[in-house]
């Protein structure tokens, strides 16, 4: 049997049924993205135990942690898994060498042995100093690391983090980020991290899986994903406007009206087109004569939204589009919500790919 | 409203008052250390103990199977343990006789097979203690378990530990207050425990004769003892009370 994790399940958590198909190689930081209610935690809740699949199987490094057609089903405590959940779940009793210490004092290890190896583990994560705190006396940071730390430290062959860092403020997830960029690096087995924050996933992983209400919408590297969005969800976590159509040849036409000139590339059926915000161009007239954006439509401004160095203008029309302009432009063409304006992009600023996978 | 709630405090206290203004204080040392005194009181201190014990570790796992698991029948199962709460506990003294007694349908057998006679013994004593006291420890314990964050228990279960080892490290540590709460309480109810005690244990001075039936008997022969002791017992509520007032408004510590 080949090594890492190997997934092919349903899961039923109440009315709620989440089907997956998907692998793991060792070393391999998998980040898992969807919205809220996908079916993310399910996941990490099969995997660990705290939730038996309904069929199909898991399996790690060619162990059935839990297979539905055989029966066999690992107990929580029998599974070689760690896992840092979202809120960490330190044990508000325990100093942090004992959270630490608690996984190998679990599985039969002596005090004083178990402690040290805590020690060691603590050192790794710059926590010495924290040692004999309460959990409650800890920071976010210093929480996440000794949740980290305590997964770790039960030497796990598979390990499961749940929004690892989305309990922290802005300053300290980078911090933090880094950080656990570096343990991922360390860590010998196949890891799972679930995110909805695609920045995190972006840094983190080294191959995304996208779910959407339980089922795997799109899989491939960040950039792949960041590129080429499937779904709309993941369009807008990347910031791109991503239209769903059909072409024939030059002209793609969208379902719910308007449509695209595109590069012929012979192509014909169901594809999607992927169009950069700051690649709209924005103009309050209707373009005088030809020009060389071959795709104009009017529409609405209905929302301005100032980003770092931009307004980012969300226009009603056929089809609507985010569109990026600078603050300077705001002005000059006087948008504001309720102005009519003309949008137009190039043919070449498409970027046009079949519905299935790039 | 606030006339009736004065009558309504007036009501309460005005016994205790009373009880205070006939202690003869002078004479009260005197009075507990006579020897029927101290036995009494030595009696009910051990027993009360002895059942708070018994209902910890009968009472905490059973708390937990209310807590933490589903089954057909459990919210019947859940009346049945707490019936003793509403009881009058001369019922369950009588009850206690019927089932336990030398011809009781649990006693007879334990008589024949094991020589074991129950009734109007100290093991008396303590069974009726425990038969009135156990529920208000589960009670408790129950109320914490199923606020406590069954998080825990995961995050403890993935790092390893069998059920046993969550529960010992992980689940009790984090109701140890409620834990505590309960066991002084139910040791105060065990302590004052009349009713269940005097029909299924008798009144034999030194065997089965706690604070509460001395009083009792004292009432008639020797008024002054009877105050003595009941000041006793007063005050070991006031000191329950107090010492539970904080643990009781907050559950646990940690949150």
């Amino acid at each position: 049997m080949t090594g890492g994790l190997a997934v092919d399940a349903t899961v039923r958590r109440g009315g709620f049924l989440l089907g997956l198909a998907f692998a793991v190689a060792p070393g391999e930081v998998l980040g898992v993205l969807g919205p809220n209610g996908a079916g993310k935690t399910t996941l990490l809740r099969a995997l660990a135990g705290l939730t038996p699949v309904s069929s199909g199987h898991l399996t790690l490094d060619g162990v059935a942690l839990d297979d539905a057609s055989t029966g066999a089903f690992l107990e929580p405590s029998q599974r070689p898994v760690g896992l840092v959940f979202q809120n960490y779940r330190l044990f508000p009793h325990l100093s942090v060498l004992e959270n630490v210490a608690f996984a190998q004092r679990s599985r039969g290890r002596g005090r004083a042995p178990a402690r040290a190896a805590a020690a060691t583990w603590l050192e790794t994560f710059g926590l010495t100093e924290l040692a004999e705190r309460k959990p409650a006396a800890l920071s976010g940071g210093q929480a996440q690391r000794v949740a980290l730390a305590r997964a770790l430290a039960g030497e796990p062959g598979l390990l499961l983090l749940d929004e690892p860092l989305s309990a922290l403020d802005a300053r300290t997830r980078l911090e933090v980020q880094s950080e656990l960029r570096r343990h991922l690096a360390d860590f010998a087995g196949p890891s799972l991290l679930v995110t909805h924050d695609p920045l995190e996933a972006l840094v983190l992983a080294d191959r995304l899986l996208v779910i959407e209400e339980g089922a795997v919408v799109q899989q491939g590297t960040p950039a792949e994903v960041a590129r080429r969005p499937a779904t709309d969800y993941v369009a807008r976590l990347v910031g791109l406007n991503l239209y769903a159509g059909s072409v024939d040849g030059e002209r793609v036409s969208l379902p719910g009206g308007g449509g695209f000139v595109v590069p012929d590339h012979g192509r014909r059926g169901e594809v999607l087109v992927a169009v950069r915000p700051s690649s709209v161009v924005v103009s309050n007239q209707a373009p005088a004569g030809p020009t060389s954006a071959r795709n104009t439509w009017p529409g609405t401004v209905t929302g301005l939204t100032m980003l770092t160095d931009r307004v980012r203008l969300d226009i009603e029309g056929a089809p609507p589009v985010l569109a990026d302009v600078t603050p300077a432009s705001v002005a000059e063409l006087s948008l504001a919500p309720g102005a009519a304006v003309w949008v137009s992009v190039k043919a070449t600023d498409l970027d046009v790919y079949g519905s299935g996978q790039p | 409203m606030l006339a009736p709630a004065l009558v309504g405090v007036a009501f309460l206290v005005l016994p205790l008052v009373g009880l205070l203004l006939r202690t003869p204080w002078s004479s009260m040392a005197r009075i507990l250390v006579a020897a029927d005194v101290t036995q009494a009181l030595r009696l009910s201190l051990w027993t009360a103990s002895v059942a708070t014990v018994v209902s910890v570790l009968l009472g905490v796992p059973l708390a937990w199977l209310l807590a933490r698991s589903q089954f057909p029948g459990i919210a019947l199962l859940r009346a049945l343990v707490t019936l003793p709460l509403v009881l009058p506990p001369v019922v369950g003294g009588v009850a206690l006789l019927l089932a336990f007694g030398r011809k009781g349908f649990v006693g007879q057998y334990l008589d024949q097979w094991f020589g074991i006679t129950l009734p109007f013994s100290t093991a008396a004593v303590i069974i009726a203690e425990t038969f009135v006291a156990m529920p208000f420890l589960i009670v408790t314990v129950e109320g914490a378990l199923r606020s406590a964050d069954q998080g825990y228990d995961e995050a403890a279960a993935t790092l390893g530990a069998s059920r046993m080892t969550v529960f010992r490290r992980v689940t009790l540590p984090l109701i140890a207050p409620s834990l505590v709460a309960g066991g002084v309480l139910c040791w105060a109810r065990a302590l004052g425990e009349f009713g269940a005690t005097i029909a299924f244990a008798g009144n034999f001075p030194g065997r089965t004769q706690t604070m509460p039936l001395a009083v009792y008997l004292a009432l008639e022969s020797d008024p002054d003892a009877a105050i003595a002791l009941s000041v006793v017992l007063l005050v070991v509520s006031v000191i329950v009370l107090v010492g539970l007032r904080d643990r009781w408004l907050r559950a646990s510590p940690f949150r």
